[in-house]
């Protein structure tokens, strides 16, 4: 099928880049120590010693160290991966749904639910990210898992939205529509076989480098204490424990921000590697 | 008033519109009952809970709640804090100077630092500063703001005491004024701007690069060498004037970072504006707080748009019609 | 009297992946003050890049080889250091570009981009600057010069643009002028009134030009000398007149050949056959041996340079032999 033919030499082309191929190395990296690593590790939420287990340097036997309740910071890391890189595929994924839904029906019914849905889309751009989060979760006392990977897959999806939209009037536009439509083609058809695989481009690369914002934002709700809340170990709940410890223990919180630039680095290079080779200027 | 600016307003008031409407029905349709939270945390009784439900105009339906708000709105009547018991207006004029203080910082450093660096990548592209400079914006981006601030904290404020850990003044100096009390607030500023411009200076820089890439090869640069003019010409007057343009964009987009990112930061130093105060209304669940803070946010985003297509609209010519 | 422009094996080399791509590979030529040389060759045969060289504005990454030599009124030009280099740019060669809209900035007004240059290179108020500016664009032909100073370039026709192109060149009276197709991006019949328009002013300034062109039709009537340049070099050179009469290389003879014709008796015009070879990749010895109908054995040796008539000269095996 043409999606898949296409998307393997988008990948390759990502590949081709240094820039990319280091991303991707990087995040097969990451990906391969969040699946396999637990396996390897202590409990994260297991506490040995809490006399005098707690809050130890790096060492031979932990070698990013333990927090204030003696757990051990590494395992605790790589299980954040875990969770951070899981919540923010999902996230994404359904942003991504979600755009590209409505970006079709704007664009290719156009009238007055184009007008309507772009106005709104418009709003919801002024208002800064964080804060249409911010009034969401306050309502929870401790928001579940799966309700906070719906409240950011349903707040990233406006420019999505936008990006489909305009390529679905640039694509209605052309003449092999026009055709498919005096061949008597039913709508639905026309939008699914011709107009959705050439909007997917923009929509991958937007969504590649939308992971790397939601791993920053989720990370920052649970600094907030409003996100993913401790014991669980989100690399942003860490900083949130660390704050108290990090003067005299820096390793506490030294650890799990490195672990997010470094994801979040990975992400951008495969994303923007990705936004490079699927440039239509080249293809 | 020319029609495209006229045109151009309307536009915004319809996004301002739209972004009230969507902020409203946020709240209202967040599941979960934000008086019974409240209630519990304060422990009131059930009338206490019916009188604040009353006085907070929560027992009408939901269209004339809407519409109660916006007239308010208009009014200039943001409501009442429940935590704080006074207007929410007030309590916004008095925290938004400290967040212009070190928006505008930030803004200006962003700009004239990241512009710079910009194009000096673009002019050396390939060089090992490009290179450097390219992972130091990469690394930048990725950095969570709250974390960096608490580094830095850690590092420059509490082991090299170089400068103060949080907060805006010295609370053993409050009686100051002057210029004292403004070196005291700059010796404050240091870290929270240091902080916001690494993270969002590095956005700017990589636009500014790609922009300027693109112009440096464009045809009319090689015509302003054949005139024979300065190099220093060819490339500020000639080639950035024309990469200016994603710039000016990205100054739209870029206060929702801002705005964001101030919400971490004020948090981390302990700084005075509305940042913090955004964290302080989800703590203390007041909605009216946390409303108008969106909605002034909001209302700043818009204006930023606006603008940046009024900056658009004077520098480039092919726009004017 | 010592020719203007003197130029002696310049070499430009462009790093490639394929290896180095000798775009530029050792072309000679000169142009007395006041005349006009025609550098005639397909697209991709160096002839764009030989100008460029000219003013040292060759894109990275070329570069113009060791060994090159450009004289301007004797002065070595490649050895200058950027100051005197900015000099001579605008002030002695002025050039044309061939795509007027993407040659202009478009966010400044035309009278700016053309006093701009004038106070690049003299010492004079912006108001007079622009005066002048004015009175260039009154003479390149543009109706109502006064108010059509303060236009921008997108709001001016490519016949327009083409001529504030030309008063840019000539705004501090140079002593060469390089077109470079000047006239390939734009409408036929707009292409006659700047070619038209270039001429007279030549003939006012006593300028020399250097006309770069791929259409051998324009440069009849035009230029003084041709050289034809094919895959990097120059393989005749002659006055315009000899070599329309008595094309002897068989590239410049295939070049005529498929040329349409007003009078005449032609029934079919005859290309020439296979195409131009990439820049990495030139043929051994001469290097249009492969296309040409006269190939011999001898031809993948480089041929030598010969005199057909003492100011005509080409360089192929079969000027050494007793055939026409």
């Amino acid at each position: 099928m043409i999606r898949l033919g296409w998307s393997r030499t988008a990948l390759k082309g990502a590949w081709e880049q240094p820039g990319g191929r280091r991303g991707l190395l990087l995040l097969a990296l990451i990906v391969i120590v969040a699946l396999v690593g637990p396996a390897f590790l202590p409990d994260p939420a297991s506490q040995p010693d809490l006399i005098r287990g707690a809050l130890l340097p790096p060492g031979f036997g932990h070698p990013f160290g333990t927090d204030q309740l003696s757990r051990d910071v590494l395992s605790r890391v790589v299980h954040g991966a875990r969770i951070s890189l899981s919540v923010a595929l999902l996230a994404v994924a359904l942003s991504a749904t979600l755009g590209c839904l409505v970006g079709m029906v704007a664009g290719y019914f156009g009238g007055w639910t184009d007008a309507v849905l772009m106005r709104l889309v418009d709003g919801a751009l002024a208002i800064p990210r964080l804060f249409i989060l911010l009034l969401l979760i306050a309502v929870w006392d401790h928001i579940p898992l799966a309700a906070l990977i719906v409240v950011l897959g349903a707040t990233g999806w406006f420019g999505t939205s936008r990006l489909v939209r305009a390529e679905v009037l640039r694509l209605r536009e052309q003449e092999y529509v026009g055709a498919a439509v005096a061949l008597g083609a039913p709508r639905r058809r026309i939008i699914l076989r011709h107009l959705f695989p050439n909007a997917l481009a923009p929509v991958l690369v937007a969504s590649t480098l939308a992971v790397g914002d939601v791993i920053l934002i989720e990370a920052g709700l649970s600094f907030l204490g409003l996100g993913i809340r401790p014991p669980t170990p989100s690399w942003g709940a860490m900083i949130l424990d660390a704050r108290s410890t990090l003067f005299t223990a820096p390793w506490t919180g030294a650890f799990p921000g490195l672990a997010i630039v470094i994801t979040v680095v990975a992400v951008n290079l495969v994303g923007e590697s990705l936004r490079d080779a699927l440039d239509p200027r080249r293809l | 008033m020319p029609g495209w600016l006229f045109s151009r307003l309307l536009q915004a008031a319809a996004t301002l519109a739209a972004a009230i409407v969507v902020l409203f029905f946020l709240m209202r349709l967040a599941p979960g009952d934000p008086l019974a939270q409240l209630a519990g945390e304060r422990q009131m009784s059930l009338q206490e809970v019916e009188v604040l439900r009353a006085r907070y105009g929560l027992d009408q339906p939901l269209t004339s709640q809407f519409s109660a708000f916006v007239r308010g709105v208009i009014r200039g009547d943001l409501g009442t804090s429940i935590s704080q018991r006074r207007p929410v207006t007030r309590i916004l004029a008095e925290r938004l100077p400290a967040t212009l203080l070190l928006g505008g910082t930030v803004l200006v450093l962003n700009f004239t630092i990241g512009i710079w660096l910009g194009v000096l990548q673009a002019r050396r592209k390939g060089s090992r500063a490009d290179r450097w400079l390219s992972t130091l914006s990469l690394t930048g981006y990725a950095t969570p703001s709250f974390w960096l601030g608490l580094i830095l904290v850690w590092l420059v404020a509490v082991r090299w005491h170089w400068f103060p850990a949080g907060g805006m003044v010295d609370p053993l100096r409050s009686g100051e004024s002057g210029l004292p009390r403004m070196l005291d607030v700059a010796h404050h500023l240091v870290l929270p701007v240091l902080t916001l411009t690494i993270v969002s200076m590095a956005v700017t820089m990589r636009h500014q690069r790609t922009a300027m890439l693109e112009v440096l090869g464009a045809d009319f640069v090689r015509t302003a060498r054949a005139k024979g003019l300065d190099e220093g010409p060819v490339i500020w007057r000639h080639a950035w004037r024309n990469a200016l343009f994603p710039i000016i964009t990205l100054f739209g987009l870029w206060l929702p970072v801002l705005v964001t990112g101030s919400v971490f930061v004020e948090g981390v130093f302990a700084w005075p504006g509305l940042g913090s105060l955004s964290q302080e209304a989800i703590s203390g669940r007041d909605y009216p707080l946390l409303m108008g803070t969106a909605l002034l946010v909001s209302f700043t985003v818009v204006l930023g748009n606006v603008l940046a297509d009024l900056a658009y609209f004077y520098l480039d010519p092919r726009v004017r019609r | 009297m010592s020719p203007l422009l003197e130029v002696t094996g310049l070499r430009v080399t462009f790093p490639t992946a394929a290896g180095p791509a000798r775009a530029v590979d050792g072309i000679s030529f000169t142009l007395d003050q006041g005349k006009t040389l025609a550098l005639v060759g397909e697209s991709g045969c160096g002839k764009s890049l030989t100008a460029l060289s000219l003013l040292r504005l060759v894109p990275p990454p070329g570069v113009i080889e060791a060994g090159s030599v450009i004289r301007l009124d004797g002065k070595e030009l490649l050895a200058l250091d950027a100051e005197s280099l900015r000099r001579i740019r605008g002030k002695r060669i002025g050039m044309v570009f061939q795509d007027p809209m993407t040659s202009l900035n478009p966010v400044f007004t035309v009278g700016d981009q053309i006093s701009e240059g004038i106070r690049a290179h003299e010492k004079v108020s912006r108001r007079e600057a622009w005066e002048r500016a004015v009175a260039l664009l009154q003479e390149v032909g543009i109706p109502d010069p006064v108010s059509r100073a303060w236009s921008y370039p997108h709001q001016m026709s490519g016949g327009m643009r083409q001529r504030v192109m030309i008063a840019i060149a000539l705004s501090c009276q140079p002593d060469l002028l390089i077109a470079d197709e000047p006239t390939t991006a734009l409408d036929v019949t707009v292409q006659a009134q700047i070619l038209e328009l270039l001429d007279r002013l030549r003939e006012e300034r006593g300028m020399a030009v250097l006309l770069i062109t791929h259409d051998l039709g324009i440069v009849a009537g035009r230029a003084d000398r041709v050289a034809v340049m094919y895959a990097g070099r120059i393989v005749e050179e002659a006055p315009t007149t000899t070599l329309f009469r008595h094309p002897t290389h068989p590239y410049t003879q295939g070049l005529f050949a498929s040329m349409p014709r007003l009078s005449g008796a032609r029934d079919r015009l005859v290309p020439i056959r296979g195409t131009v070879p990439p820049a990495t990749a030139w043929p051994a010895g001469c290097r249009f041996h492969p296309r040409c109908p006269s190939a011999m054995p001898e031809c993948v040796t480089d041929p030598p340079l010969l005199a057909v008539e003492s100011d005509h000269t080409m360089s192929c095996w079969l000027g050494t032999t007793t055939r026409k």
